[in-house]
C-alpha cells in the first residue's frame, strides 16, 4: 500500500557501500560517524534557531503582540543575530565555584539530548540507529540530562541555582515515571519498542485512533508529563525567573548558557517528535484502512513533511501550554504527578492491555 | 585492529581512569560525576556486545537513577569547596597494599581460569527484548515467573516501608 513512500535507505546504502569500498572498515566507520555527527550538529543549529524564533512569535501571538520584527522580513534573522551575540559574549568564570563540574554540566545536558535524537526516525529508512529497544533507549538517555542540571545548580555556588536544581531534580525524577508509563501503554498496543516497527504498525491508522480512548488518554498524559520533563512552562519551576532569577543556569554566560538554552529547545523537539512518532504515526501519512485511493493521494505528500508537520503541531501545543497556564507551585506539581497522573496511567495501562487482549482495537 | 577492539579499548580506558578518579577525588560530588562516567562507559560496552536491553537498563537504573539519587543527597549535605580530609599516611599505605593485593588476586584468578572461547558472531546473535519478556513471565523451564513475582513483592514491601517511615505522624 505504501508504495509511493521514498525509502531513504536507497540513498544511504550506496554511500555506506562506497565508503566501505574505498576505505578500510575502521576508517569507513569513523567517516560515517563523523558524517552523521556533522549532520546532527547542523540539524541542531537550524532547528534550535527556528524553535527560538517560533517560540517568540507564538508567545507574541498569544499575548497580542507582534514579536521580533526588525531583523529581516518578519524578524526571521533575529535568532541568528542573537546567536552571534551569544557567541561573542564573555564566558564569566565564577571564582568560588567548582570549575570542573561547572564546565562539564552544559555538555552533559547537551550530550544527553544528542544521544536521544539518534534513535528518532525522520523518514522511511532515515534514522541514525534503529534499536530493537528504541523507546526504552530514549527514556534511558533522556534521564541523563538531569545530572547536568543538578551539577550546574550545585557547582555555581549560588542559592538560587541550587534551589532550581533541587526542584528540577524532584520534578524530572517523578515525571519520568509518567512519561515511561504512557509510552508503555502504546508499546502494549504496538507489540514492539522498535521505532521503525512502531511507525510501520500505523500504516492503516495512527495509534491515537487505533487504540480508542486509552491511547488518547496516554497521549494527553504524555504531553503533560513530557512538558514537565523538559522543564518547560507551566512546569518551569527549575528556572522560574520571577522567583529564582534564572534557576540552575543563573551563573552561566555566553555559549555555555546557549548550550542549556539549545538543549531545552532540542529536548522539546525530541519529546514532540516522540509524541508524533508513537501516537501520530511519525512519517506515516494519514491512512484510513480500506480507503486505497485516499491513501495513495496521501502518500504523494513526502514523509518528512508529515513528520515535521506533526512535530510542529505537538511543539505548538507545548508552546500553547507555556503561554496560557500559570506556573505551578512545587507541591502542586508533585501532587499532580503522584496523586493524579500516576494512578490514571496505571489504570490506563490495564485498560489498554484488556482491549488488546480482547482484540477490540482496530 | 578492528573497530570493535578500538571501541573496547576506549571504553575500558574510560572505565579504568574514571574508576580511579572516583575513589581518589577528594570532592565528593566530583567523585559521583566520575562514577556516572564509569557507568555510562559500562553501558557502552553492553551496547558494543549488542546487549541493548541490558545497556538501556544500565543507563536508566544506574546512571539515571542511582547516580541521580547520590547527587541529590550530596546536594543536600555538602557545599562547593568542601574537601574530604586526607587520611593519615599509615592508612593510605595500608589501603594501597590492600587494593594492590585484591587486584593481584583478581588478575591472577582471571589469567589462571580457562575461559571457553565463544565463537559467536556479535553482529547477529543477541538476546532480544522479546526473549527477555517471555522468559520473565514463563512458568516452564528457564522461566522467571516465580523470582519475578517474589522480587516484586519484596519491592512492594520496601515501598510501603519507605512510605510509613516518611509519613507525617499525627501527634
Amino acid at each position: 500500500m505504501a508504495s509511493f513512500i521514498y525509502d531513504f535507505s536507497l540513498l544511504t546504502k550506496p554511500i555506506h557501500e562506497a565508503l566501505y569500498h574505498w576505505l578500510p572498515p575502521v576508517w569507513a566507520l569513523i567517516a560515517e560517524m563523523t558524517l552523521i555527527g556533522l549532520i546532527f550538529l547542523l540539524f541542531y543549529a537550524v532547528v534550535g534557531l527556528f524553535l527560538v524564533y517560533a517560540e517568540r512569535k507564538v508567545c507574541a501571538f498569544m499575548q497580542n503582540r507582534v514579536g521580533p520584527n526588525r531583523v529581516g522580513p518578519y524578524g526571521i534573522f533575529q535568532t541568528i543575530a542573537d546567536f552571534i551575540k551569544l557567541l561573542m559574549k564573555e564566558l564569566i568564570m565564577i571564582k568560588n565555584s567548582d570549575k570542573l563540574l561547572f564546565n562539564i554540566a552544559p555538555f552533559i545536558v547537551i550530550i544527553a539530548s544528542f544521544m536521544a535524537i539518534a534513535a528518532i526516525p525522520f523518514a522511511k529508512g532515515l534514522h541514525a540507529i534503529d534499536f530493537d529497544i528504541g523507546i526504552l533507549y530514549v527514556i534511558a538517555v533522556s534521564s541523563l540530562g538531569v545530572v547536568g542540571v543538578l551539577l550546574a545548580g550545585w557547582s555555581s555556588n549560588n542559592k538560587y541555582s541550587l534551589i532550581g536544581a533541587m526542584r528540577s531534580g524532584a520534578q524530572i525524577v517523578s515525571y519520568e515515571l509518567s512519561v515511561g508509563l504512557s509510552l508503555i501503554t502504546i508499546v502494549i498496543l504496538a507489540g514492539t519498542m522498535q521505532f521503525s516497527a512502531i511507525v510501520e504498525g500505523q500504516a492503516n491508522g495512527w495509534f491515537i485512533f487505533k487504540g480508542h480512548i486509552p491511547a488518547f488518554i496516554a497521549f494527553v498524559l504524555f504531553l503533560i508529563s513530557s512538558t514537565a520533563e523538559t522543564n518547560r512552562g507551566p512546569f518551569d519551576l527549575a528556572e522560574a525567573e520571577s522567583e529564582l532569577t534564572a534557576g540552575y543556569h543563573t551563573e552561566y554566560s555566553g555559549i555555555k548558557f546557549a548550550f542549556f538554552f539549545l538543549a531545552e529547545y532540542m529536548n522539546m523537539f525530541i519529546v514532540a517528535s516522540i509524541a508524533a512518532t508513537v501516537f501520530l504515526g511519525g512519517w506515516m501519512p494519514f491512512h484510513v484502512s480500506s480507503w486505497t485511493g485516499f491513501n495513495n493521494i496521501m502518500d504523494y505528500i513526502p514523509p518528512f513533511v508529515w513528520y515535521f508537520g506533526k512535530t510542529a503541531f505537538v511543539i505548538f501545543l507545548m508552546m500553547w501550554f507555556k503561554w496560557t497556564f500559570p506556573r505551578l507551585r512545587i507541591d502542586q506539581l508533585l501532587t499532580l504527578e503522584w496523586k493524579y497522573l500516576l494512578p490514571i496511567n496505571l489504570v490506563n495501562i490495564l485498560v489498554m492491555a484488556f482491549i488488546v487482549l480482547m482484540g477490540w482495537h482496530f | 585492529m578492528t573497530s570493535n577492539q578500538i571501541m573496547f579499548f576506549i571504553f575500558s580506558a574510560v572505565i579504568v581512569i574514571f574508576s580511579i578518579l572516583t575513589v581518589s577525588s577528594r570532592r565528593i560530588l566530583r567523585a559521583a560525576t566520575f562514577l556516572l562516567f564509569v557507568l555510562v562507559a559500562t553501558a557502552g560496552l553492553y551496547f558494543m556486545l549488542r546487549f541493548n536491553f541490558l545497556a538501556a537498563i544500565q543507563l536508566t537504573l544506574y546512571a539515571g537513577g542511582i547516580v541521580v539519587l547520590i547527587i541529590f543527597s550530596i546536594l543536600l549535605t555538602s557545599q562547593v569547596g568542601q574537601k574530604l580530609e586526607l587520611p593519615s599516611v599509615k592508612k593510605r599505605i595500608f589501603a594501597a597494599f590492600a587494593a594492590l593485593a585484591g587486584g593481584l588476586v583478581c588478575i591472577f584468578a582471571i589469567l589462571q581460569y580457562n575461559f571457553p572461547i565463544a565463537v559467536t558472531d556479535l553482529s547477529t546473535e543477541r538476546t532480544t527484548i522479546d526473549d527477555i519478556g517471555k522468559a520473565m513471565i514463563s512458568t516452564g523451564k528457564y522461566g522467571y515467573a516465580l523470582p519475578f513475582e517474589v522480587i516484586s513483592i519484596l519491592l512492594l514491601a520496601a515501598m510501603i516501608g519507605a512510605i510509613i517511615i516518611a509519613k507525617k505522624r499525627k501527634d
